[in-house]
């Protein structure tokens, strides 16, 4: 045995580490870390406030009867609760994140500290404007790189994420038709049977009906079925598309599809979804979409945050402006900038307002970080390095996968699970993915696709980044292809093994209950 | 460019692999006439990280910021503090970074701290079930709407007249899409229990605000009975998350659903967002509700975990069928609502409500002592409105001149009603007694 002068050892020595159980439950750096409510006290704070003065309340009689009870933690055990809880997640910084229509890139950290500037972190959307007119000028500035990149002449700001600027758009659609006394009529939406689920739901949520559309062999939209659905066109409010589309592809006859959509009487709503694909290559306007919402926090890299919050600002064209949302922020002839916050004057034909105030403004601060960062000649080059990423993925792999489709993909690479052995599921494939250190694709949508996995690698990983992770999928798929059994008990080296979600959902526990004093006692 | 990995050498290697001679080639799809030929008109190159911060900084130094002098706004969102820590923990790489917990096995921090956000949120509230976030207040207002309207099968929604317009607005839009008949109660600063009158058989929910946005607390409980004896909901709304401290919760008036704004646990004032919706219910409706819900279970060695559970309420799964069209909330604030109020402790945010309560008290008896102003809200927690003797804009200005951001004029909320001589004024744990002071003192320079 080596030893130093102290006498303790310094080389390891082989013994058996199968099986070795803890007391703690923790293993190693990844501590065991139960719920605050089992370690806190109500009586327990991490905050030191100044004693009230004890005066007389005025509310009332209305005021609270049972305290909440709830639990604080000191700041030393809050920190390392979190701390602790952080470690089980995987995130973008830790490596490749290809979920599928996702858009998992880089969130530079400029972009963070620029939104903490007391300037824009600090102001209250309803002091008054004169004291935030850098902050309305940002909103401006946005919005201009906005609609030069889509060639569009107006965009709504105050959408919250992608599903909210699909509301705004769709409630555009329909105040266009109630301005045209066809509202009533024109129920019907066209909806790709590859859609994501937010465009159903969305035009559902409008008041619409949702007519599905086809896919053809080649994952675009059937012409000849979209044909057939316009036949009779006096019932068609409009379409929701993708592009490019959530398979992965550009739709090649688009101009097509709006021409045809126009000339039914109906309007094009895009799903900008995956504009970050064709960023500087094309723009939006150019191919007869009415309306489309962007979603800052793929394309244009604000952080995801575990679920949000996003920003959808949706474009419009000169068809569906007059009907877009309050506020809106406009530029008077003294370089005042101002907001319209009503329904009247200017924005007499609004369809109204969404949300209260202005939108999301931490976010706006981030992608003009990110703008200015990237600059035109960046954005380009970045959409352009995502789709060439994708399409070297798709290279690597299509002969172990299953391309779901022939030919170049757009900024995500589709496969089928044809290539797994009986009883191999795409689950399975996704789970492995996590013993190799990487997140899952995006898996079973969309839905046209049999076991689909949708893989969107991004313009912010490397080459030799790509390659690691190739191999590594290489690997699972000729797994997969062999029938190789070990992989349904993936993953093996997470923090969690595989999660029941029946019982979750037969039985759901929303929120914890303390235990029952009896029963803790008899144990 | 600092964002981008890949080299020219790297770009030719990869194509090589593909077999494409050049990027173009991925780009055929796109119809001739709609390729973008040269560079877009306008917008100008890349900049490095010193021009960016420059640029940024200047328009941020052109905004008054709520911390540098006497501020009273509030009205939906509110200047609180928030401790060090919160901002670092949502910092943290692995929270900030990630996406939507998908993958529960690598997301179970992430889950395990929405677990414990609907657990405050339901204790908050006094209700039984929360979700795991909508976009803010008024959204999660607008949802509560229609959903009451799913679960009454009714077409009715009547709105008090103390709700705040924008939550009035939003409810309103999203309801008349849906075929919904909306009933707005005049304005009113104390008008809550108006909605017992107005509620009848057709009735899916009747929607209260306490605080409401003249700063008014009251007890729905009347409101709920008579909602009830008609067959139609309560929905519970409130601004400021920091008043559930003290006031009566929506849970303890019998409301069916909770919907408020909780940017004052955690979050900055950011101009407006992002903010963080809570949502809370009845057991019962919970299959009925919008947004994101985790659930516990276990994993396959027995251990407990937390996944995203009942989506088939949701539109990835249910599609056209879904309960809400929502899919990315507001994780991360809830993230700084959640660990702000683990700091607090229940005992901590009771003393926080009292201090904001008390801060408001002084200010509300500074005002009203000088002659000519009114305090018009009759029981309030942090915020009240106040009648000035001239026109609130111009009172406005003039507290400006004087350093001081008084308050928000009613009428920028209201402008149709008659209210352009009242003021909403705010205090909370960051208003001194100094600030108070001032406020009064100009006022009575001005009036």
């Amino acid at each position: 045995m080596s030893m130093n002068s102290t006498g303790r050892p310094t080389a390891p020595v082989s013994v058996s580490t199968a099986a070795i159980e803890t007391v703690s439950g923790s293993r190693g750096l990844l501590q065991h870390e139960d719920l605050l409510f089992e370690i806190g006290t109500p009586e327990t704070t991490g905050v030191d406030l100044p004693k009230p003065k004890g005066l007389k309340n005025r509310l009332g009689g209305v005021a609270r009867k049972v305290d909440t009870g709830l639990a604080g933690l000191s700041e030393p055990q809050a920190v390392r609760h979190y701390m602790r809880l952080s470690q089980k997640n995987y995130a973008i910084d830790l490596g490749l994140f290809p979920l599928g229509s996702c858009t998992m890139k880089h969130n530079p950290r400029l972009n963070e500290k620029m939104a903490r500037l007391p300037g824009f972190a600090d102001i209250h959307p309803l002091q008054p404007q004169a004291t935030v007119q850098g902050a309305l000028q940002l909103i401006d500035e946005l919005a201009t790189w906005l609609k030069t990149l889509t060639n569009m002449p107006s965009v709504a700001m105050s959408p919250k994420a992608g599903a909210h600027g699909e509301l705004c758009g769709m409630l555009a659609i329909r105040q266009a038709l109630i301005a045209r006394g066809e509202s009533e009529t024109r129920k019907r939406v066209l909806v790709p049977e590859s859609a994501h689920g937010t465009n159903p739901a969305t035009a559902v949520q409008c008041g619409f009906i949702v007519d599905e559309i086809k896919a053809n062999k080649r994952g675009r939209v059937d012409m000849a079925d979209l044909k057939a659905k316009l036949e009779k066109s006096d019932d068609v409010a409009g379409i929701m598309l993708t592009n490019p589309n959530t398979c992965g592809l550009f739709e090649t006859d688009i101009r097509e599809i709006a021409d045809l959509i126009h000339k039914a009487g109906g309007y094009f709503y895009c799903d900008g979804a995956n504009f970050n694909a064709i960023v500087g290559r094309v723009r939006p306007g150019d191919l007869g979409v009415d309306a489309m919402h962007i979603n800052l926090h793929k394309t244009f890299s604000t952080p995801h945050g575990g679920g949000g919050p996003g920003s959808g600002p949706t474009v419009f064209s000169e068809a569906l402006a007059p009907y877009a949302p309050v506020p809106f922020v406009t530029k008077d002839e003294d370089g005042i900038y101002r907001l319209v916050e009503h329904v009247d004057g200017e924005a007499s034909e609004s369809f109204g307002r969404m949300v209260a105030f202005h939108g999301q403004m931490g976010m706006f601060v981030r992608a003009l970080a990110y703008m200015l960062s990237h600059g035109a000649d960046g954005l380009k080059q970045a959409a352009e390095d995502a789709v060439l990423n994708a399409n070297y993925i798709q290279a690597r792999l299509k002969h172990v996968m299953s391309p779901a489709f022939d030919g170049y993909c757009m900024h995500e690479a589709l496969f089928s699970d044809a290539f797994t052995a009986d009883g191999i599921e795409t689950i399975d494939i996704a789970k492995a993915l996590i013993d190799e250190g990487y997140h899952p694709m995006t898996m079973y949508f969309p839905l046209v696709v049999h076991g689909a996995m949708l893989i969107e690698p991004t313009e912010t990983e490397s080459k030799a980044e790509l390659d690691r992770f190739c191999d590594a999928l290489e690997s699972i798929a000729r797994r997969a292809a062999q029938g190789d059994d070990t992989l349904k008990g993936a993953p093996y080296l997470a923090p969690a093994k595989r999660l029941d979600e029946t019982r979750a959902a037969r039985k759901p526990v929303l929120k914890w209950a303390a235990p029952d004093a009896s029963k803790v006692a008899a144990e | 460019m600092r964002y981008l990995p890949l080299t020219p050498e790297d770009r030719a290697s990869m194509l090589a692999t593909i077999g494409a001679k050049s990027v173009d080639e991925f780009y055929t799809d796109v119809p001739d006439a709609a390729r973008l030929k040269g560079k877009m008109g306008g917008l100008p190159d890349h900049q490095g990280e010193l021009a960016v911060e420059r640029h940024l900084t200047k328009l941020a130094a052109k905004n008054r910021s709520a911390s540098s002098g006497p501020f009273f706004v509030g009205a939906g969102a509110y200047k609180h503090h928030v401790p060090a820590s919160v901002d670092m923990i949502i910092q943290r790489s692995e929270f900030l970074t990630t996406y939507t917990p998908y993958q529960p096995e690598i997301a179970q921090g992430t889950l395990q701290t929405l677990f414990e956000f609907q657990t405050q949120v339901a204790a908050l509230t006094a209700m039984d079930v929360a979700n795991a976030s909508m976009y803010d207040g008024s959204t999660a207002c607008a949802e509560a709407a229609v959903m009451a309207a799913r679960v009454t099968r009714r077409k009715k929604v009547i709105l008090s007249g103390g709700l705040h317009p924008h939550y009035a607005a939003a409810t309103r839009l999203l309801c008349e899409a849906q075929g919904l008949t909306v009933v707005q109660l005049p304005v009113a600063i104390d008008g809550e229990g108006d909605l017992s009158k107005a509620v009848d058989g057709e009735t899916a929910c009747v929607i209260g605000q306490s605080p409401n946005v003249f700063g008014t607390v009251t007890d729905l409980s009347g409101v709920a009975s008579a909602a009830h004896e008609k067959g139609a909901l309560l929905v519970s709304v409130f601004t400021e998350a920091v008043s559930l401290g003290m006031v009566t919760p929506p849970g303890e008036m019998g409301a069916d659903i909770a919907a408020g704004e909780g940017q004052s646990i955690g979050n900055g004032l950011n101009f407006g967002g992002p903010y963080v919706g809570l949502f809370a219910c009845r057991e019962k409706l919970v299959r009925q509700m919008p947004g994101r819900l985790c659930g516990e279970t276990v994993d396959a060695d027995g251990n407990r975990g937390f996944v995203l559970t009942l989506s088939t309420r949701e539109q990835h799964i249910r599609r056209d069928k879904a309960t809400s069209n929502i899919c990315t909330n507001s994780g991360l604030c809830a993230l700084a609502f959640t660990s702000h109020m683990t700091l607090l402790g229940g005992k901590g945010l009771k003393q926080l409500a009292e201090l904001n309560h008390e801060a408001a008290i002084e200010l509300a008896d500074a005002l009203g002592a000088v002659k000519g102003v009114e305090v018009l809200t009759p029981r309030f927690f942090n915020e009240f409105a106040i009648r000035t003797p001239m026109d609130a804009e111009a009172v406005l200005a003039m507290l400006d001149e004087a350093g001081i951001v008084g308050g928000v004029r009613a009428s920028r909320l209201f402008p149709g009603d008659h209210l352009g001589d009242v003021i909403l004024v705010a205090a909370t744990e960051c208003t001194t007694a100094d600030d108070i002071a001032a406020y009064a003192d100009a006022l009575r320079e001005i009036i």
